[in-house]
């Protein structure tokens, strides 16, 4: 009998404790939005890129969460569900991108995946993402081929790819009568630099026929030492030198390059430019055009969004925001309209993965850089506004950027099902400038 | 033509001297105490992080503008003594006589402990000390110009392999380190404290480590990560040369450096590739490097 007693309190404790436990769990599942946030937190990408990106995040999260963001994001959390954020380290590759990916869908159960600034991460994860039917966000990486190459149902991404910093780029040196009948390009030898150059040169070539290509150097990356790069940028005497060198890369180059008068010898144009602007300050040389893709930093636009964000980032960490910060909020943006639009259409309940997709796809939102559109990749790949500016000091001595020329996003953007180096190679049909 | 081929010399010196004085202590150090350190990666990072500390504090004593190369000099040289005894006699001794492979595996596990410690020292951002390259103006040669600095580097190039190799030839602890390299077990039986040579050894090369990184932080974006390059390129300079070579880490530097410089102004498409087609080559050729002798076989 004493035996039998113990048998049923045993047993009736395990069942108390598991139906605790389920109720809890179904509990928290309604409540919160748990999101996994890869972004690049070691590494040399960490300190001009992923480090600003979270910074931007997780002000962002903090303030939706409290409900202190301007209409239209001024409902708490997603939809009112708090978010939980879980980072994770991008730096190691894709493999094991993949292996994390892996664990924050399906250890972790998080409801999307927001990140990648690497645009190899960018292009391993999306199938994974489609087979685990797990819904994910790329906020940063710049490769065209994500949606040109393939199609996805569970990923998005909220920002432009970079063929419109460059497409861009051609476009205001012809409009502001820079002389480009010849160029040069230092770029870094992987994906991204190779595809930046591309892009601009053919650009510049459809542009001005007769342009004439000077010097074309892939330096690897994270290299840190260009003097001889920089001399044979010097000997090669050309009007325009591209780069789409970023991080510590674009750092070490400017350091090397300004006191042996490149950037007053020829025009210098950076396509990705302003993000190592908080760090540099002053030692920024002047003169220099640079785009941020998008509309970023000293180059956003003036609407409330984006002063309300400009100022809170600024009160937080002190320095201005750059593209980095800008994207990750945008991304979570896209995210957080996304699942609102869903819970309106299916009577407030958290929606599933499937709603949220539905609902993001062809969506447009407002963002502190402008309108962003989900136009491209059947409705995946957002086009947004861009601007290209020029730097120079203002009466205090700080280095600013001015002479900002703005470009709708369907003027710099291939239409839909137009992959954009072929796009660029016609001649830019239907662009509305 | 002239101008280009002095170009190139010029950029091939100024990198060649760069890499000269990485691998200097890295060869060094092998040769003493048959280590191929990994960590030296580490130490020449911890060189530029103490320089980007130190040299804005200087400039803030009001210090003369000049002596900002004794302050870089005194950061390398803290670096050294603050890392020797932790690594060498903390970790390293401890290790000695084991597997090789098992001792590389050590140091680079030391290699990633430091680049941690940079992070929780001096955190994620960029670190910049660009004042010290303004010190010797520019230079103009043919059509382009150069800093003073960077040609300046050639000669710090030229007095560290210079002084070494006095030190080593014409001192008497020089020679003492000699006989320890040559053998250190008769060494220590004729009386010569074999652990000190190895504590020495293992400072001369964390200070050169150091130095190296204390003279590039003017040069580049100060910053987590700095490293891994020259880890890589550091071992190609001694592979080429020969594993405790001094000339060899000399003739090793010079070949990457002038190769590179060529293809950057002549052949742009195989820069990426020269370094490891000269390693590779030399591996192929002589595995053992240029200035590998024969060794005496003990029995």
């Amino acid at each position: 009998m004493n035996f039998f007693r113990q048998c049923l309190i045993l047993i009736s404790s395990i069942l108390i404790s598991l139906l605790t436990f389920v109720g809890i769990s179904n509990a928290d599942g309604h409540k919160g939005f748990k999101l996994g946030v890869v972004t690049f937190l070691s590494g040399p990408a960490a300190e001009p890129f992923g480090v600003p990106a979270w910074n931007g995040g997780k002000l962002f999260i903090k303030l939706l969460n409290e409900g202190k963001v301007p209409a239209p994001y001024n409902k708490k959390g997603f939809g009112g569900m708090k978010i939980t954020a879980i980072p994770i380290d991008e730096s190691g590759g894709a493999t094991k991108q993949v292996q994390e990916f892996r664990n924050l869908v399906q250890r972790d159960k998080v409801d999307a995946v927001l990140g990648y600034v690497s645009s190899g991460d960018c292009m391993a994860i999306p199938s994974v993402a489609d087979e685990l039917k797990a819904l994910t966000v790329l906020y940063d990486c710049g490769t065209p081929r994500v949606f040109e190459d393939a199609s996805y149902k569970y990923v998005f991404r909220t920002a432009a790819h970079a063929a419109m910093d460059n497409i861009a780029i051609a476009k205001y040196l012809i409009e502001k009568g820079h002389d480009i009948s010849s160029i040069a390009g230092i770029n870094q030898n992987y994906a991204w630099g190779k595809d930046s150059w591309k892009d601009f040169s053919v650009s510049v070539k459809k542009l001005s026929p007769s342009s004439e290509i000077k010097n074309e150097l892939f330096p690897k990356i994270f290299s840190g030492q260009y003097g001889t790069e920089i001399s044979a940028l010097m000997n090669s005497k050309a009007k325009v030198v591209h780069s789409s060198l970023w991080g510590g890369d674009l750092q070490s180059f400017i350091l090397q390059a300004k006191p042996r008068g490149l950037f007053k010898r020829t025009q210098v144009v950076f396509s990705a430019g302003d993000h190592v602007m908080p760090g540099l300050g002053n030692k920024y040389p002047e003169g220099v055009i640079l785009g941020a893709r998008g509309q970023y930093g000293m180059m956003a636009p003036d609407t409330a969004l984006n002063k309300w964000f400009y100022k809170s980032y600024m009160d937080e960490y002190g320095v201005f925001p750059a593209q980095p910060p800008y994207r990750m909020v945008q991304g979570l943006m896209g995210l957080k309209m996304a699942i609102e639009k869903a819970m309106e259409k299916n009577g407030g309940k958290k929606p599933n993965k499937d709603e949220i997709a539905a609902a993001f796809k062809g969506l447009e939102f407002d963002s502190p850089g402008g309108l962003v559109q989900m136009k491209l990749g059947d409705g995946h790949q957002a086009i947004q506004p861009h601007a290209i500016g020029t730097t120079a000091k203002d009466k205090d001595g700080n280095i600013t950027v001015t002479d900002i020329v703005r470009y709708k996003a369907s003027c710099v953007n291939p239409p839909n099902g137009i992959k954009a180096v072929d796009w660029i190679n016609a001649g830019f049909p239907g662009a509305d400038c | 033509m002239v101008d280009e081929i002095l170009t190139i010399v010029l950029d091939g010196a100024i990198y060649a001297s760069w890499l000269f004085i990485v691998a200097l202590g890295l060869t060094f150090v092998f040769g003493v105490l048959k280590i191929l350190n990994i960590a030296h990666g580490g130490i020449y990072a911890l060189g530029a992080y103490s320089t980007a500390t130190l040299v804005p504090i200087f400039y803030s004593l009001g210090m003369p503008e000049q002596l900002v190369i004794l302050a870089m000099l005194v950061s390398a040289l803290a670096v050294a003594i603050v890392i020797t005894p932790i690594m060498e006699r903390g970790i390293l001794r401890r290790f000695y006589g084991q597997d090789e492979v098992l001792i590389v595996l050590v140091t680079y596990a030391i290699y990633l402990v430091l680049e941690d410690v940079q992070k929780l020292i001096w955190g994620m951002n960029s670190l910049y000390v660009s004042e010290p390259r303004e010190l010797l103006g520019a230079l103009e040669f043919g059509s382009l110009y150069y800093v003073g600095y960077d040609l300046a580097l050639i000669g710090l190039a030229i007095f560290c392999g210079l002084f070494l190799w006095f030190v080593l030839n014409k001192t008497q602890s020089g020679k003492i380190v000699l006989a320890v390299i040559h053998n250190p077990e008769i060494s220590g039986c004729m009386g010569v404290n074999i652990n000190k040579v190895y504590l020495a050894a293992f400072f001369i090369g964390a200070f050169l480590a150091a130095l190296a990184g204390s003279f590039t932080a003017p040069l580049i974006s100060v910053q987590v990560g700095i490293s891994v390059a020259v880890v890589i390129e550091s071992f190609a300079v001694v592979i080429i040369g020969g594993l405790g070579s001094i000339p060899g880490a000399v003739i090793g530097a010079l070949i990457i450096g002038m190769a590179r410089a060529a293809c950057v102004h002549k052949l742009p498409e195989a820069e990426i590739f020269i370094m490891y087609f000269c390693m590779a080559g030399m591996l192929i050729f002589k595995p053992k490097g240029l200035f590998q002798g024969a060794q005496a076989r003990k029995i």
